[in-house]
């Protein structure tokens, strides 16, 4: 019996997070040889699905086209997703990336196939056996589920991206009903030239130690633009209003793993650390010889942000 | 209109978690608990909505060992009016909990169900959408703000580059993120007046709730550790290690 993927997309285009998501499906059919099925509901998502049918290792991909899929709010995209988890040529499993949108959208077809979530995995070890971070990723749980059906959404961090190059099949379903419980009434995108945080493969990231948010702004986008990166905040930034919430990176905010994390007037605090600490090389830079984060660092820099951040532009010129 | 407010009784998130020696789970013995922290937030929204006189009564939930009766106290020492506990020694999964909520609702019949995102121990990040799911009713989580005129709720939710507004009829099922507001502080006047508030148990079989958890924990280890690296002395080191030992620029 296959596996099914629930896409994430924009009905242009498919968004990244959802090529690690099939990156686990893959090593899920690699015990079991199941087949790995898309499911793209969204309305005119032609370019969605077609971006879904070339990514590889994908034999089939279903397309719900209806008006009702357009903002893919969590009740419709839920219903339809159940609809075909009952269906006939059932799956075993459904994932989804564990991000805003599988987070939300994905317990509700775990509740109404009445089985357990697994959430935000990290390995798959059997079909069946799967770890997960839990305490803020100050520990890993290995869970085995006792349900027929399997419903996980996946850290994205820890698989890496499906490849390209895939031919599958382009298949239309027919779209379930539109059950009207909400509406969307506006979205607003942060608009950037930088890369998205998530993907990002150097983050520059601010912390309490920045003292105000045009503090933030006048000494890390000078170093984020040289660099590349995108740029992060703990809690503690956020709170203090120097950037929005969609900057946060931690365990209540995204979980990110760059090549290289420039942590700057960042302490360090367990749910920061949590959301970075699979970043291959940290670079931090606090003027608290004592910060926590010291102890994650790969390079630290003990001194005053303000005089050394503009000199690491500088040298970075 | 009455709204009900689920809280968790978690690991305080102050305190360095250590996985047990035998590999079972987290060693919770003289550790010290308190309320999940996006709870607070959700206990503080039913409270403002309760003040501006949109909502009649807040009630405080909570299901687990008798010891959550200290947290149901501290939604009520918050201003929450009465509490329920659900009582039990079994492990709770996220499902079972959705549907221990489930049936409370069907007796309580609040229009609002307000929660936490998450928990900060499980980070399961589930019970709310799966309580939605259960009821047929329309969530929406990751509250930043939170708006209840007319019967019904107009949500601004935190989202991955941004945020949205979503709309929505009453019954409702609203998560709360970290940004929706500030929790207040209990003072000791009503700390004491929540002693004499009611609190009232069942057990899930008087529910008739199947609880029986879904997935089993096969074992519970330390993450690999992080070793700290090396102090550099200046910048022009820096650049250079970043440049030539780890070359990541």
């Amino acid at each position: 019996m296959p596996i099914l993927v629930i896409a994430e997309h924009d009905n242009a285009g498919l968004k990244a997070a959802t090529l690690p998501a099939v990156t686990a499906a893959a090593r899920i059919g690699a015990h079991s040889g199941a087949e790995i099925h898309v499911l793209v509901a969204g309305s005119a998502c032609t370019g969605a699905a077609q971006a879904a049918a070339a990514i590889a290792g994908v034999a089939k991909v279903l397309v719900a086209d209806a008006p009702h899929y357009a903002e893919q709010t969590a009740e419709n995209e839920a219903a339809l997703a159940v609809q075909l988890a009952q269906g006939d040529g059932a799956y075993t499993h459904i994932l989804a990336a564990a991000t805003t949108h599988g987070r939300n959208m994905l317990p509700r077809v775990a509740a109404l196939c009445d089985v357990a979530q697994i959430s935000d995995i990290v390995a798959v070890e059997s079909p069946d056996i799967f770890v997960r971070p839990i305490y803020a990723g100050n520990a890993l749980a290995t869970v085995k589920s006792t349900d027929v059906l399997k419903v996980i959404t996946v850290r994205t961090t820890a698989f890496d991206a499906a490849g390209q190059g895939g031919a599958a099949a382009v298949e239309a379903i027919a779209p379930g009903p539109d059950l009207g419980l909400s509406r969307l009434v506006g979205r607003e995108l942060t608009v950037s030239a930088r890369p998205e945080l998530a993907a990002a493969r150097v983050i520059v990231a601010g912390g309490r130690g920045l003292a105000s948010s045009e503090n933030y702004h006048r000494l890390l986008e000078p170093l984020a633009d040289r660099l590349g990166a995108a740029l992060g905040a703990s809690r503690a930034a956020v709170d203090a209003g120097f950037v929005p919430n969609d900057c946060q990176v931690g365990q209540t905010g995204k979980i990110v793993a760059p090549q290289l994390y420039i942590a700057i007037g960042i302490s360090g605090a367990i749910q920061h650390l949590a959301g970075m600490r699979d970043s291959q090389v940290i670079v931090a830079i606090n003027r608290d010889a004592e910060a926590p984060i010291f102890q994650v660092a790969d390079y630290g820099l003990v001194g005053d942000l303000f005089k050394l951040v503009p000199e690491l532009t500088e040298a970075l010129g | 209109m009455k709204i009900l407010v689920p809280v968790k009784r978690v690991i305080d998130y102050n305190v360095r978690v250590r996985v047990k020696a035998d590999g079972s789970g987290v060693d919770l013995a003289n550790v010290k608990m308190a309320m999940n922290p996006f709870d607070e937030i959700a206990v503080e929204e039913a409270l403002r909505l309760r003040e501006a006189g949109i909502a009649s009564e807040v009630v405080a939930l909570s299901a687990g060992t008798a010891a959550c009766q200290e947290t149901l106290r501290t939604a009520m020492a918050l201003g929450a009016d009465r509490a329920i506990l659900v009582e039990t020694e079994a492990e709770l999964q996220p499902l079972a909990v959705a549907r221990l909520l489930h049936a409370i609702v069907a007796r309580e019949a609040p229009q609002l169900v307000i929660l936490g995102k998450q928990a900060i121990d499980d980070d399961a990040n589930q019970t709310g959408q799966m309580l939605a799911a259960l009821l047929g009713w329309p969530q929406a989580t990751f509250a930043s703000k939170l708006l209840v005129a007319n019967g019904r709720a107009t949500v601004t939710r935190e989202i991955d580059g941004g945020v949205e507004t979503l709309e929505m009829p009453l019954p409702a099922v609203v998560t709360t993120d970290l940004r929706l507001n500030e929790p207040r502080y209990a003072t000791l006047p009503n700390i004491m007046k929540a002693k004499k508030k009611p609190l009232e148990v069942f057990k899930p079989a008087d529910l008739a709730v199947d609880v029986a958890p879904r997935l089993q924990t096969l074992g519970v280890a330390e993450p690999p550790p992080r070793h700290a690296g090396i102090r550099v002395a200046d910048v022009a080191e820096l650049v250079a290690k970043l440049k030539n030992e780890a070359k990541v620029i």
